[in-house]
C-alpha cells in the first residue's frame, strides 16, 4: 500500500486483462510498480485496480498481450503542452524536476 | 568519450579525457546537450577486455559529485548532466560478472554505481538524452530498440559469456523483454526499484521482494523536490509581478517608478505567496491535504497560506489591504497554488494519465476563472 492518503483518483484508469490470454509468466507482477496483479492458479489478476497509473510497464512486456492499457504520464505539464502544441502529451523533463513523470 | 561506442567512432583504446561529445536533445528546447564535463574524476582507470579497454568507474561519489547533484536539484545544468552512453567497469568483471542497464543521467548513473561498491561488474549505460530512467522509458528512449543496439555498439557479446541484463525496474515502461530476447539473444531481469537493493536482489538469487518492487513517495523524496519546485515557478512569478508592477508605472500623464515598484510588491504578495504555498506546502502535506485530486490538494495549500496571512494581517492591523485587494487575495492564492499542484502531478509517483484529464477538465476552468477575476480585483485596487 502507498503511504496514508496517497492513492489517486478512483474509477478512471484503462487497465484491461483478459485471462483467457494469460501465460502466468508473472512479468507483470514483476514489473508493476503498484501492485497491481496477483498470478494465482498460472492465471494473472488485478488486485488493486486503482493504485494502477498507466506507466505501460505490464503491457509492453505481456508477451501473449493480455493487457492494454492506454498508458502516458500522468503529468498535467505535459497535458497542457501537448494541448498548446496539438500533440501528444509527453513529458518534457527538461525543465522540469529530475524526478519528472516519477 | 567512451573508448567503447559507436558514437565515438574512436580507436578503441582511446585515452579516457577526450574531448567532449555533444548530442542533441529531442524534448524540448532542442539545444545542444554536452556531454558529461571533461573531467570524469568517476573514472578510476581501464578496463581491458577481448574488444578492447573499458573505463573503469569507481563506486565512491566525490564532493564533486554531491556538489552536482545539489546543483541539479536547484535546476541548473540539467542538461550538461548526461554521461556518454556505453559500456563500463566496476571493480574487476570478468565475462562472467553481471551487467547492470542504466541511463546516462549523471544521478541515475551514480546511484547505480555507489550501490555496486565492493561488486564486480559491467554497466550499460543507454543514451537516454541525459533523461533519469523512469521517464525515459515512458518517453522510449530507455528502450527496446536503443538496448539492442547499444548491445552491438558496445561490442557486448564478446565481452561477456553469459546472455543477461539486470533492468532498473522503472525501465521496464519503454521495454519489452521479449523483444530484446528475440532481436538480441539477451535475457532482460528486471531488477528492484530502488539501487540500494540491488545487492540484496543479487543475494537471493535474482529475486525482488515485493517490497523492493513497489514505488512509495515519502516525505523525503517528496521534499527532495520542493527547490526545483520554487525555482521553476518563482520564475515565472517574479515575471509576472514585473510586468503588473511596470505596467502600474503608467498613470495620469507621467510613469512613475515609486509606483511601478510599489504595486510589483502589491502583486508579489498573492503571486509569490500562491506559488511559494504550492512549491512547498505541496510537497511537504501531501498525504493530508483534502482530496485525491491534486488541484484540490493544491487549493488547500493556498488556503493555509491564506490563514497564515488572516493571522498577520490581524496581529499587525495596519497592514490590513483593501476590500479589492483582500478579495484579488482571496481568489489568486487558492488558484495559483491550485494550478501549482495539478503540475505537481507529473512529479509524483502515482498519478494516471486518465485521472490527470480528469480533474484537469473540473479544475482548469475554475482555476482560470479565479485568476482572471482575481486579477481584476488587483486592478481594480490599484484605483481604490
Amino acid at each position: 500500500m502507498m503511504a496514508t492518503g496517497l492513492r489517486y483518483l478512483p474509477d478512471v484508469v484503462t487497465l484491461q486483462l483478459d485471462p483467457a490470454k494469460c501465460n502466468g509468466c508473472k512479468l507483470c507482477v514483476e514489473v508493476c510498480p503498484h501492485a497491481v496483479f496477483a498470478v494465482e492458479s498460472k492465471v494473472a489478476r488485478i488486485v488493486d485496480r486503482d493504485a494502477c497509473m498507466e506507466c505501460g510497464a505490464c503491457a509492453r512486456n505481456c508477451e501473449p498481450g493480455a493487457l492494454t492499457v492506454d498508458s502516458g504520464v500522468g503529468c498535467a505539464s505535459a497535458i497542457i503542452y501537448g494541448a498548446l502544441t496539438k500533440s501528444e502529451p509527453i513529458c518534457g523533463c527538461d525543465n522540469t524536476n529530475s524526478d519528472c513523470c516519477g | 568519450m567512451m573508448s567503447i561506442s559507436d558514437d565515438s567512432k574512436l580507436p578503441l583504446a582511446v585515452d579516457e579525457c577526450c574531448q567532449p561529445a555533444t548530442t542533441t536533445v529531442c524534448c524540448g528546447g532542442g539545444g545542444a546537450l554536452a556531454v558529461h564535463p571533461q573531467n570524469r574524476t568517476w573514472v578510476c582507470g581501464n578496463q581491458s577486455t577481448s574488444a578492447g579497454s573499458v573505463p573503469k568507474i569507481a563506486t565512491q561519489l566525490t564532493w564533486q559529485d554531491r556538489i552536482e547533484h545539489w546543483k541539479v536539484r536547484w535546476n541548473s545544468g540539467r542538461m550538461r548532466y548526461a554521461i556518454a552512453p556505453g559500456l563500463y567497469a566496476v571493480g574487476n568483471p570478468t565475462s562472467e560478472s553481471p551487467v547492470f542497464v542504466s541511463a546516462n543521467f549523471k544521478m541515475s548513473f551514480d546511484r547505480l554505481r555507489e550501490a555496486l561498491d565492493g561488486l564486480d561488474g559491467w554497466i550499460l549505460v543507454l543514451d537516454t538524452k541525459g533523461i533519469n530512467v523512469w521517464c525515459a522509458a515512458g518517453k522510449g528512449t530507455f528502450g527496446t530498440e536503443e538496448i539492442v543496439k547499444r548491445i552491438a555498439a558496445t561490442r557486448l557479446p564478446e565481452i561477456i559469456s553469459h546472455r543477461k541484463l539486470i533492468l532498473p525496474q522503472l525501465g521496464a515502461p519503454g521495454v519489452a523483454a521479449h523483444e530484446v530476447k528475440r532481436l538480441s539473444g539477451f535475457t532482460v531481469r528486471y531488477g528492484p526499484i530502488r539501487a540500494g537493493d540491488i545487492q540484496a536482489f543479487l543475494k537471493d538469487t535474482l529475486k525482488a521482494t515485493p517490497e523492493m518492487r513497489q514505488v512509495h513517495f515519502p516525505l523525503r523524496d517528496r521534499l527532495v523536490l520542493v527547490p526545483v519546485e520554487i525555482v521553476q515557478w518563482g520564475t515565472w512569478g517574479l515575471l509576472i509581478v514585473a510586468v503588473l508592477g511596470l505596467l502600474s508605472g503608467f498613470g495620469a500623464g507621467i510613469y512613475s517608478v515609486e509606483r511601478a515598484l510599489f504595486h510589483s510588491v502589491r502583486a508579489a504578495t498573492p503571486i509569490l505567496g500562491g506559488i511559494l504555498a504550492g512549491a512547498i506546502l505541496i510537497p511537504w502535506l501531501l498525504p493530508w491535504l483534502p482530496g485525491r485530486a491534486f488541484a484540490s490538494k493544491g487549493g488547500w495549500a493556498g488556503a493555509i497560506w491564506l490563514v497564515l496571512l488572516g493571522l498577520i494581517v490581524l496581529l499587525n492591523p495596519h497592514l490590513m489591504p483593501g476590500w479589492a485587494d483582500s478579495t484579488a487575495w482571496l481568489l489568486l492564492i487558492p488558484a495559483i497554488a491550485s494550478f501549482v499542484g495539478m503540475n505537481f502531478t507529473g512529479a509524483s509517483t502515482y498519478t494516471s494519465l486518465s485521472g490527470v484529464r480528469k480533474e484537469m477538465r473540473v479544475a482548469v476552468p475554475i482555476q482560470v476563472g479565479a485568476m482572471i477575476t482575481g486579477l481584476g480585483f488587483w486592478i481594480a485596487g490599484r484605483f481604490a
